[in-house]
C-alpha cells in the first residue's frame, strides 16, 4: 500500500483562477498605497483600536486555519496513526501558504518594520516578558520547518534524489521541531491580550487564554483538514476519503468538550458572565458557543460521522467558531474607552481579500504542477 | 504500537510535570520605585483649565498645533490648538467634566472640574512589558518611562497593553512614530522641570520626587474643607524659570522668598489619591473633588496587567525547560513513527 503522489496537471488559468489573480492584484497595489501612506490611508484602525482586520483575520485566523498540517502531524507522528498519512501533504501545503502569508502580514500591519528585526537581537529583544516576542520567533521558525517539510515535493519534481533522500533521514527531527512551534505559538497568540486587562471583556479575559488558543487552534487543524478534503474531492470531482475522515472525526468532540470545559470553568471562575447583556458583545458570545457545540453534539454520534454532509457542515462549524472565538478576544470583547470606535475600511478589506487570494492561486498552481495530492489507486 | 503510545504519554507527563514544577517559582511582582524617581501632582480642584500646561507641552517637544477632524474638514488646521484628546501631536490634554447647569467648581452635581491627561509614568509600565523591541523603557534613576524610535518596529501592542491608552501612533505617516510623554527628561537633564508644572499658574500641576509628591498629596486629602493651605506653584523645590528662550539655561528661585507659594482655601478633596496604586502605581497623582471615574479616568485594578501577563509566560518559558522537555518527547515519537511508517511501506522507499 505504498502512498505515491502526482501533479493534478490540467489548465492553470481557469475562470476561478484569473478572477483570485485579479483580486490578488488589486490587493497588492492598494499594499503599495500603505507602504507610501501610511497605515491610516487604507484602515480605519485608530489609537484605541490599534489592531483590527489584520492581525485578527490574516494571522490569528489564517494561522488557525493553517493548523491542519500540524493536527494531521499530531495524529500521525505524535500519537503514531500512520493511516492518515496520505491527507498531510495537502494539508502542509496550506499550513505552508497560510503561514507565509502570515508572516507577510505582519510586515504590512508593522509601521516601522524595518525594525522588526529587534525583536529578535538579543541587545533588543524583550524575550520572557513580551509574548510577541514569543509569536514572533516561533512563527518564523515554524515556516522555515513548514518549506523543508514541504521540500520533498518541489525534490521530487526537480528530480533531486540525494538531497531528497537526505532530508528525509532527518525528517523526524524536523517533524519534531513542526510539533513543538504551533504548541508554542498558537497558545503565546491567546497570551497576547493577557497584558490588556481589563480592557478586554471578562467574558473573554482570562489567564488561560492561551491553553484555549490552542485547543481551539488544533481544533480547527482537523476542521480544515476534514472540510478542505470534502471540498477539493467536490471541485476537484475526485473521490471521497471518506472513510478516512471520519474515522479522524472521532477526535473532534473531544476537543471541543476540552475547550468548552475550559472555557465555562474559568469564565465562571471570573465571574465573566456578569457582563454578558443584550448587545454586539453578548450577541457574538452566544453565537460563538453554539458554533462551537453544534459540532460537538453532532460528531458525537457514529453515524453522523459516516455522513459526508454532517461531516462537512460541523467543519464549517469548527471553522466559523474558532474564527469567530478569535474575532471576539481581539476585537468585539476589547473597549479601549474613550469613546473609540473601528470597522474595517474598504481598502482594509480589499487587503486582506487579496491576500487570501494570493494563497489561494498560489495553493492551485501548486497542487496542479507539484506532485501533493495522493494518487488513488482504487478510484 | 499501544506500547509506545504509553511511552510516548509518560514523556508528555514528565514536561508537564517540569512545567508545573517551574510554576513554583518566584511570582515575578513590580520592582519598587527608585529613591530618586521624579513625579507629577495634578491637583484638579486648583486647575482653572488655561491649558497653559498644554501650550508649554507643545513648546518643549516641538509639537505641532492641532485640530479635530470637524475644523480640520473646514480647511482650518495649524492656526490654533484644540485637539478633544491626547493623540500623536498631543502628549498632555486638559478636559472638562460638566454637569447640570455646571456653574460650580470642583462639584460632582450641577459643577465641572477639569482633568489632565499624560502619561502616568507607571511603577510596571504595561507598554514596557509587552513591547517585543524594548522601545519603551523604565529608567533606573528617574523612573520615566521612554521610547526609543531606532529600536520601535510599530506593531502597536504598546496601545493594546496601555491601561490609559497614552501612546499614540502616526497612522498618517509612511515612517510613523510613537508618541507619549516622556517627563520632558529633556528639559529636565539640563536643570528643569517638566514645561506642565513650570507654566501652571495656579500649582495644579506640580513637580518633585515622587516620594515628596506623594507626601504631599497624602497631606492634601487630610487637608480641612475650607481651611486655608498654601499651595506651591511649579514645583516642590521652589520656582524655576528660564532665564531666556535664547541661552535655555534655568535658574532656581530659592524656597525663602515664598513667591511660589499661593495661599487658597481647600476644596471638598475625595479621600483617595488616584495613581497611587491603579495597574500597580504610577509616578503621576491625582487630586480631585469630583469621583475619578466621573473626569474619565479609567480603573484598571491594583496590580498591573504586566505582572500578570509576564508570570504566566515565565510559567511557560522559564529557561526553555518546559519546551524543550516537549521537544525531546516529541523527537522521539516522531522518530518511532516515521520509523513503523516506514517498516509498514507506508511511505515509499526511494
Ligand atoms: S501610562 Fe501607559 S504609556 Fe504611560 S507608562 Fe503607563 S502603560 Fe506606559
Ligand atoms: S509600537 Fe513600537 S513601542 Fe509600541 S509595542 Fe510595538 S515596537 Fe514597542
Ligand atoms: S511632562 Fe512635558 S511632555 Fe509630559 S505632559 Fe508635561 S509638558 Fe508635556
Amino acid at each position: 500500500m505504498s502512498e505515491t503522489y502526482a501533479p493534478l496537471g490540467g489548465k492553470l488559468w481557469t475562470k476561478p483562477f484569473s478572477i483570485l489573480f485579479t483580486l490578488a492584484v488589486v490587493g497588492i497595489a492598494l499594499m503599495g498605497y500603505r507602504f507610501l501612506f501610511g497605515i491610516g490611508a487604507v484602515t480605519n484602525l485608530n489609537d484605541g483600536y490599534p489592531w483590527g482586520l489584520w492581525i485578527v483575520y490574516d494571522i490569528l485566523v489564517a494561522t488557525g486555519l493553517a493548523c491542519g498540517g500540524y493536527a494531521m502531524a499530531i495524529l500521525v507522528y505524535a500519537f503514531n496513526r500512520g493511516q492518515y498519512h496520505p491527507l498531510i501533504r495537502p494539508a502542509l501545503l496550506a499550513s505552508v501558504f497560510g503561514y507565509t502569508l502570515a508572516a507577510f502580514a505582519i510586515v504590512i500591519d508593522t509601521g516601522r518594520y524595518w525594525n522588526l528585526i529587534n525583536i529578535f537581537l538579543p541587545g533588543t529583544s524583550n524575550i520572557g516578558s513580551s509574548w510577541m516576542v514569543e509569536v514572533a520567533i516561533s512563527i518564523s521558525s515554524y515556516i522555515v520547518v513548514l518549506w523543508i517539510e514541504l521540500s520533498p515535493v518541489m525534490l521530487e519534481k526537480w528530480n533531486k534524489t540525494k538531497l531528497r533522500r537526505a532530508v528525509h533521514r532527518s525528517m523526524f527531527v524536523v517533524v519534531a521541531f513542526g510539533l513543538l512551534f504551533p504548541t508554542l505559538h498558537q497558545s503565546s497568540l491567546g497570551g497576547l491580550m493577557i497584558v490588556a486587562g481589563n480592557k478586554l471583556s471578562p467574558l473573554w479575559q482570562t489567564d488561560w487564554l492561551p491553553a484555549l488558543f490552542l485547543l481551539s487552534a488544533i481544533s480547527m487543524g482537523f476542521a480544515v483538514v476534514v472540510f478542505e478534503a470534502i471540498f477539493s474531492a467536490t471541485v476537484l470531482k475526485r473521490p471521497y476519503e471518506q472513510k478516512m475522515l471520519s474515522k479522524l472525526a472521532w477526535t473532534i468532540p473531544y476537543l471541543l468538550g476540552a475547550f468548552l470545559v475550559l472555557r465555562w470553568v474559568t469564565l465562571l471562575a471570573n465571574n465573566g458572565l456578569s457582563d454578558l447583556a443584550f448587545n454586539a458583545k453578548g450577541i457574538m458570545f452566544v453565537i460563538e458557543n453554539l458554533l462551537f457545540i453544534y459540532p460537538l453534539i453532532v460528531l458525537l454520534s457514529k453515524a453522523n460521522r459516516e455522513k459526508l454532509t454532517q461531516l462537512f457542515y460541523a467543519s464549517i462549524s469548527i471553522l466559523l467558531a474558532g474564527a469567530v472565538y478569535r474575532f471576539d478576544a481581539f476585537l468585539v470583547g476589547f473597549d479601549p474607552g474613550g469613546g473609540f470606535v473601528y470597522f474595517p475600511a474598504v481598502a482594509e478589506i480589499l487587503i486582506t481579500v487579496g491576500i487570501i487570494s494570493i494563497e489561494l492561486v498560489a495553493y492551485l498552481f501548486f497542487v496542479k504542477r507539484f506532485p501533493v495530492l495522493p494518487v488513488l489507486k482504487d478510484a | 504500537m499501544q506500547v509506545d503510545r504509553r511511552e510516548f504519554f509518560k514523556i508528555l507527563s514528565a514536561g508537564a510535570v517540569t512545567m508545573s514544577s517551574i510554576s513554583t517559582v518566584q511570582a515575578r511582582t513590580a520592582t519598587a520605585l527608585p529613591p530618586d524617581a521624579e513625579g507629577v501632582l495634578y491637583d484638579a480642584t486648583l486647575c482653572i483649565g488655561c491649558k497653559s500646561c498644554e501650550v508649554a507641552c507643545k513648546r518643549n517637544n516641538s509639537m505641532p498645533m492641532d485640530h479635530d477632524s470637524y475644523e480640520k474638514d473646514l480647511g482650518v488646521d495649524g492656526v490654533w490648538d484644540a485637539p478633544k484628546d491626547l493623540n500623536a501631536k498631543t502628549l498632555n490634554k486638559i478636559q472638562v467634566y460638566r454637569n447640570g447647569k455646571a456653574n460650580t467648581r470642583n462639584q460632582e452635581v450641577d459643577g465641572f472640574s477639569f482633568v489632565r491627561r499624560a502619561c502616568m509614568h507607571c511603577a510596571d509600565p504595561d507598554c514596557a512589558s509587552a513591547c517585543p523591541t524594548t522601545a519603551f523603557t523604565k529608567d533606573e534613576k528617574t523612573g520615566i518611562v521612554a521610547w526609543d524610535k531606532d529600536r520601535c518596529c510599530g506593531c502597536r501592542y504598546c496601545q493594546i497593553a496601555c491601561p490609559y491608552n497614552i501612546p499614540k501612533f502616526e497612522y498618517d505617516k509612511a515612517i510613523p512614530l510613537v508618541h507619549k510623554c516622556e517627563m520632558c527628561s529633556h528639559v529636565q537633564a539640563e536643570g528643569g522641570i517638566p514645561g506642565c508644572a513650570e507654566f501652571c499658574p495656579t500649582g495644579a500641576t506640580i513637580h518633585g520626587k515622587f516620594t515628596d509628591i506623594l507626601e504631599e498629596a497624602k497631606r492634601r486629602i487630610a487637608l480641612q474643607e475650607g481651611a486655608e493651605y498654601p499651595y506651591p506653584v511649579s514645583s516642590l523645590k521652589g520656582v524655576f524659570r528660564r532665564t531666556s528662550d535664547k541661552d535655555g539655561s534655568f535658574i532656581q528661585d530659592e524656597p525663602q522668598d515664598n513667591s511660589f507659594i499661593q495661599r487658597r482655601p481647600v476644596a471638598k478633596y475625595i479621600d483617595y489619591i488616584y495613581g497611587q496604586s491603579e495597574s500597580g502605581g504610577a509616578q503621576y497623582l491625582m487630586l480631585s473633588a469630583v469621583p475619578f471615574e466621573k473626569l474619565g479616568l479609567p480603573k484598571p485594578g491594583f496590580s498591573s496587567a504586566a505582572a500578570r501577563s509576564e508570570n504566566i509566560s515565565h510559567t511557560l518559558y522559564k529557561g526553555m525547560i518546559a519546551p524543550i522537555a516537549l521537544l525531546g518527547g516529541l523527537v522521539f515519537a516522531a522518530h518511532r513513527s516515521s520509523k513503523s511508517l516506514e517498516s509498514e511501506g507506508e511511505v515509499d522507499h526511494e
